[in-house]
């Protein structure tokens, strides 16, 4: 029965994990893809270290496994703030559907 | 008995009490420590001595002056609460990110409308800020891009700008987590 809900888990974070590949290569410019990798990355990720405790339990491995949800959940908002914000500062183009860019706009004022 | 256990524990209050930096260091040390036991999760002594040793130099360097600052505010029970109630809050906005997202990449038009809209908000503090910016980019269609800290204002990237108003667009990103975050971190 737990081998079976740590299955279930586990599969339903690599679907998750698909998902967010697909929408890297679907979604036009870096900001809309970084937005699909984020978001379903880190839950397909925490989704399979959460099967993965669930299959040890109350063990090294699974307690790890707990540990790591936490660092990544941590980490992972970080990273994305960091590379798009590097990526609108290198001066990235956001692509051409784009409807308003309030960013731009204060920084050009601002300088 | 120059080491007796009335003496150690009134040592320990004198700097509880009066120096923030020993205090945010005492602090840094017992965190360290809980997550050493957690990830190797084995008692012996081999293991207890390298993780006392990696925590106290970890604690002495000063890493944790940024985040245990205000240590005292740690011992009260309603910010817990709090914090239970924004895990909860957070977690469901995870679920509900995830499957908007999937929505759109498996949409065969791509429903998206895209742009980088202001938020503003009241919170001051750096934690609660870095909080904030932390949860917009996990839940549905935002990520935050820059945060101006001292006019409070956070750019957020939306994969479906619904409003380009600023009181309406901080009403819709940030309404669900800012009053929560203010009273676990503010």
């Amino acid at each position: 029965m737990i081998e079976v809900i740590a299955h279930i888990f586990i599969i339903a974070g690599i679907i998750f994990d698909l998902l967010g590949c697909i929408g890297m290569v679907r979604l036009p410019d870096v900001y809309n893809r970084l937005q699909a990798s984020t978001k379903c990355v880190t839950l397909g990720t925490c989704s399979i270290l959460f099967g993965v405790f669930v299959r040890y339990g109350f063990s090294a491995m699974g307690m790890s496994a707990l540990v790591c949800i936490v660092f990544l959940l941590l980490t992972a908002p970080v990273a994305a703030h960091a590379l798009v914000r590097a990526a609108h500062r290198s001066g990235f183009e956001l692509d051409e559907i784009t409807v308003c860019d309030d960013y731009k706009d204060d920084s050009d004022l601002r300088t | 008995m120059f080491f007796s256990g009335g003496r150690v524990l009134s040592l320990i209050s004198t700097y509880w009490g009066f120096d923030p930096g020993m205090r945010s260091r005492i602090l840094t040390f017992i965190i360290v420590m809980v997550f050493w036991f957690l990830i190797t999760f084995s008692i012996d002594l081999q293991h207890a001595i390298v993780g006392l040793l990696l925590a106290f130099i970890v604690a002495m360097s000063g890493v944790g002056d940024m985040f245990a600052g205000k240590a005292g505010k740690w011992l009260s029970a309603r910010r817990y609460w709090f914090f239970v109630l924004y895990v909860l809050i957070f977690l469901k906005e995870v679920a509900k990110a995830n499957i908007d997202v999937a929505y759109r990449v498996l949409h065969p038009e791509l429903p998206i409308r895209p742009g980088i809209v202001k938020v503003k908000t009241d919170i001051k503090s750096e934690t609660g800020l870095t909080f904030l910016a932390n949860s917009i980019t996990l839940t549905p269609g935002t990520l935050s891009v820059d945060v101006d800290a001292e006019n409070g204002i956070i750019y957020v990237h939306w994969i479906y700008v619904k409003d380009r108003n600023i009181e309406e667009a901080s009403r819709l990103i940030a309404g669900r987590f800012e009053k929560v975050i203010k009273e676990v971190f503010g």
